[in-house]
């Protein structure tokens, strides 16, 4: 047997299909014995229900959080929501000052922190540093000699900023346990003391420099050692815009000159401030005027993920409380998901019936088709569940009923080039072929707008509407895979049947039926009908005999026959049905 | 009955042939008066009927219930405001929460009696309280922002693929009829706008455009030299192509529309509002009107567009100095085979 045919590029191609399922359901029953997935897709809250959980803003005394904050909140909340899984949660507010998160299954200690963690980051140089532990009363500083400004502050790092109160605080702040509280809601332009809880050290730190609202992105991994071979240290990958760029640059280069004056200068510190706390004051080694930082500290795989997934939306405008964490039951019934799929069943089945009646023995083609890419869909559903937390919801089951309709379409368009072909006489081999040529540019250009559609929404749009993308992708792709190596190939095989291949009156591909030009009946054997045409469209009109070989395809029967006549044939006016379809075809004008 | 293979045979050679683009003035008529009626629609209506995930709405929560059936929480709502879809759910053993539109205060007070006697608790167990929307300003725009920049990558998309910027035009002028129509026929059905509507409604986007390329990739294949042919004129090859994909456009429309309309009859008519309701309703008109939009207006809109272009004004001269050659040269009987558009 040849090995390049397309008997066998076709049998090799369903092998690679083969291929690819057994792959995924090896990767979906490891996962299901060995980790957490499982053969059933995730279901969504609306399906399964989850967890609701009540955050009210942590704020002191009477302060009330504004409409503004509010929304801010929910806006971010859900963008971080959104950047750990595609799992459809709705956040919603609750009397004007709560927020209300419901996500489907149970969240893990990081989404908790993820979704009311303030993640407000700035970056502060350090003017002073000292022990963790409180001063006690009697190594204080004696009221008369406390620090008091001699001048206005000219940056960040004067020691100007000290004033009495300040450095009583400082004095009575401890970073060991017992900690003292965070004061919240610091205010950037003024000097604060802060702790780094990890070393036990506390801290003067000048007004904010470089807010976090300047960072443009935030990764995390590996922190590169000096000769570029990785380190075993976490890091935080920061990514400043160009307003905190250029100021970054000037903040390190001030520092970096404490440092060359005197190494043990506790001002060429910078402080990277979360929450109030500080999370790591590092030297400034260098002047860094690229907009990249990253922060080191005590991190481990998870927690530099968790800040760098916090980081990257922004911080919240106040921290908060999980003031209450319970369960809830699906909002819609059971009876919605039974009736959905009832009506998928039923929307099937009809167009089951519906293709085997336009198409016949051929509308099973297009059947199993549906099947491997429903197949394919259910594996890749179940599979994206476990990996991406990807959650069908009552919407997304509609969409998957919708896809039907898509998908069948890619084998009309396809089906239908073979009934064009064929009726310009063509084999059904060479139709197969001719009209796979062309019904593949089709299929491939409108799938394209489909997946631009599903990857535009999916990077922009937030909440529902992204889940919606996904699953719009995800039958697009599925769809592309079953047209190329299931639906093709399979219909490359069917031609070289006699069933189809002779054209049988239920193939649905049956010459006859299709109007096919009976070019055997004058040639005597089956004849290329590209050089027919070609010849007959050369005599006709000398002046268009340039144009291109499909273009000469695309004669309609009627015009090669007038085209045949033309050239004074042999038998041209006698040949029956010939004749009779040109007559039909003359009658039409108008 | 004509055969649909039949029909299919006689479009393919043009022996039938219906007239989409030498009577597109009806069509933009049609087209244009249906946009107007869509856009009138909700004004008159005075906007559209947002649901409360747009709107926030007030929510109810009953604790220690004996009976956790969210049917009775259901009717509690209804008999005070016939017409709300509350949607209740059980919180955490046995709390329930029910979340419906804005009530007023006096319909919060009957709703809240109403529920005490219902589930037989004690005046304290029930509290209200008011939610803000889960879809909130911050969600519609990014999905606005999503939409014009698909709109735009994929203007660019087709006009890289067809090498003519007027067929994105043509495409993109189908879509906002597609749109508008689709929008003011549900409004005109006063079902409640959900996220479900939102997401059918993108859905539609997304498959009228589809169907345009399909079509469209035909026409670019019926016209690639047209310039050089004296067969027909660039109108007479698009109106061919139409013709010659019409039974693909029926085809697939009644298998994308038959699960849906399945869909659709199961969610009005067994399960009364609700998520496949709302779905499958933006979806079977946008479907059908899709289909429509594309025969109808995008490709006789893209045959509008270039017919004026001289090197195919010049064209339709050859064409029809060769069909007056032919005419009085050849008068035997079935002399020319020419479609008549």
């Amino acid at each position: 047997m040849a090995r390049t045919g397309p008997t066998s590029t076709a049998r090799r191609t369903l092998l690679w299909l083969g291929i690819i399922f057994i792959a995924l359901a090896m990767l979906l029953g490891s996962g299901a014995i060995w980790g957490s997935a499982s053969w059933a897709p995730k279901l969504a809250l609306d399906l399964e229900g989850g967890t609701q959980m009540i955050l009210t803003p942590k704020v002191q005394g009477g302060q009330s959080i504004t409409d503004e904050q509010l929304n801010q909140a929910v806006s971010i909340i859900r963008q971080r929501v959104d950047g750990s899984g595609v799992s459809e949660s709705e956040i919603s507010t609750q009397s004007g000052r709560n927020v209300i998160v419901s996500m489907p299954g149970t969240p893990t200690a990081e989404t908790r922190e993820l979704i009311k963690a303030s993640a407000d980051m700035s970056f502060r140089p350090v003017i002073t540093a000292g022990p963790g532990a409180a001063t006690t009363p009697d190594k204080m500083l004696p009221d008369a000699q406390l620090p008091v400004p001699k001048a206005a502050p000219t940056n960040a790092s004067d020691e100007n900023w000290i004033d009495a109160a300040l450095y009583k605080t400082f004095e009575t702040t401890s970073c060991v346990p017992p900690v003292t509280e965070v004061p919240t809601n610091t205010d950037p332009a003024k000097p604060v003391v802060s702790c780094e809880l990890d070393s036990g050290t506390k801290y003067i730190l000048g007004p904010v420099e470089v807010p976090g609202k300047d960072i443009s992105d935030a990764t995390y991994g590996l922190q590169q050692g000096a000769q570029g071979a990785t380190t075993n240290q976490w890091s935080v990958n920061l990514k400043f815009n160009g307003e905190g760029a250029t100021k970054f640059r000037e903040v390190t280069s001030r520092l970096n000159g404490f440092l060359q004056a005197n190494p043990q200068d506790p001002r060429a510190q910078f402080a990277i401030v979360l929450d109030g706390r500080v999370i790591s004051a590092p030297v400034s080694q260098a002047v860094i005027a690229d907009g990249n930082s990253s922060i080191t500290g005590n991190f481990t795989e998870a927690s530099s993920k968790s800040l760098a997934d916090k980081l990257k939306f922004g911080a919240l405008p106040i921290s908060f409380d999980i003031q209450s964490e319970e369960q809830i039951s699906a909002t819609l019934g059971g009876q919605q998901l039974e009736m959905g799929l009832l009506a998928g069943v039923i929307g099937l089945l009809l167009v089951v019936v519906y293709s085997l009646f336009q198409y016949r023995a051929l509308g099973f083609v297009t059947i199993f088709s549906l099947v491997v890419a429903g197949a394919l869909t259910y594996l890749a559903i179940a599979i994206l569940g476990w990996t991406q937390n990807y959650r069908l919801s009552l919407a997304g089951v509609a969409g998957l009923i919708v896809a039907i309709g898509q998908t069948a379409d890619s084998f009309i368009v396809y089906f239908e080039r073979i009934r064009d072909e064929l009726r310009d006489g063509r084999g059904l081999v060479a139709a197969v072929e001719n009209g796979w040529r062309r019904a593949k540019r089709t299929v491939l250009a409108s799938k394209a707008v489909n997946l631009l559609a599903a990857v535009v929404l999916y990077f922009v749009a937030v909440g529902n509407v992204r889940g919606f993308a996904f699953t719009l992708g995800l039958t697009a792709i599925a769809d592309l895979i079953v047209v190329f190596m299931f639906t093709h190939p399979t219909l490359q095989l069917l031609a070289r049947t006699r069933f189809f291949g002779e054209g049988h009156h239920f193939s649905g591909l049956d010459p006859k039926r299709l109007g096919a030009v009976p070019l055997y009946r004058w040639a005597g054997r089956f004849r290329d009908p590209v050089q027919i045409s070609l010849g007959a469209r050369g005599a006709a009109k000398g002046k268009n005999s340039g144009a291109q070989a499909e273009a000469e395809r695309r004669q309609t029967i009627a015009e090669r026959r007038l085209a045949a006549r033309q050239e004074q044939m042999a038998g041209s006016r006698g040949a029956g049905s010939a004749s009779a379809g040109s007559q039909d075809a003359a009658k039409e004008n108008k | 009955m004509t055969s649909f293979a039949t029909f299919g045979n006689e479009l393919y050679t043009g022996k039938r042939s219906y007239n989409f683009v030498s009577k597109r003035k009806i069509w933009f008529t049609i087209a244009a008066v249906a946009v107007i009626v869509s856009i009138l629609i909700p004004i008159v209506r005075g906007g559209f009927n947002l649901g409360i995930d747009f709107r926030g709405g007030s929510e109810f929560t009953v604790s220690d219930v004996k009976d956790t059936n969210s049917g009775i929480g259901e009717r509690a709502v209804t008999e005070i405001v016939p017409g709300a879809v509350p949607r209740v759910a059980n919180i955490a053993g046995n709390t329930m929460r029910i979340q419906t539109d804005k009530l007023s205060d006096d319909e919060t007070l009957k709703v809240k009696a109403a529920l005490i006697t219902d589930y037989g608790v004690q005046e304290d167990h029930v509290t209200s309280t008011f939610i803000g929307p889960t879809w909130g300003a911050d969600v519609t725009r990014q999905a606005l922002l999503g939409l014009v920049a698909f709109v735009l990558l994929a203007t660019l998309l087709m006009a890289f693929y067809f090498r003519t910027w007027r067929m994105s035009v043509a495409a993109i002028v189908g879509l906002l009829v597609v749109m508008i129509t689709t929008a003011g026929l549900y409004a005109a059905s006063d079902f409640e706008v959900t996220p479900s509507a939102i997401i059918g409604f993108l859905t539609i986007l997304s498959y009228s455009l589809y169907d345009t390329v399909v079509v469209f990739d035909k026409i670019r294949e019926n016209t690639a030299d047209v310039e050089r042919s004296t067969r027909r004129t660039f109108a007479e090859e698009v109106n061919l192509a139409v013709n010659q994909t019409l039974v693909r456009s029926i085809n697939t429309m009644m298998v994308a529309v038959l699960p849906v309309a399945s869909v659709l009859f199961i969610g009005a008519y067994l399960l009364g509002a609700g998520t496949l309701r709302d779905l499958s309703l933006a979806l079977f008109i946008g479907i059908i009107v899709s289909t429509f939009s594309t025969i109808f207006i995008a490709a006789p809109m893209y045959a509008w567009l270039r017919m004026r272009e001289p090197v195919l004004v010049k064209q339709a001269r050859r064409v029809s100095q060769r069909r007056a050659a032919e005419k009085a040269t050849d008068d035997a009987p079935g002399g020319t085979a020419e479609v008549s558009v």
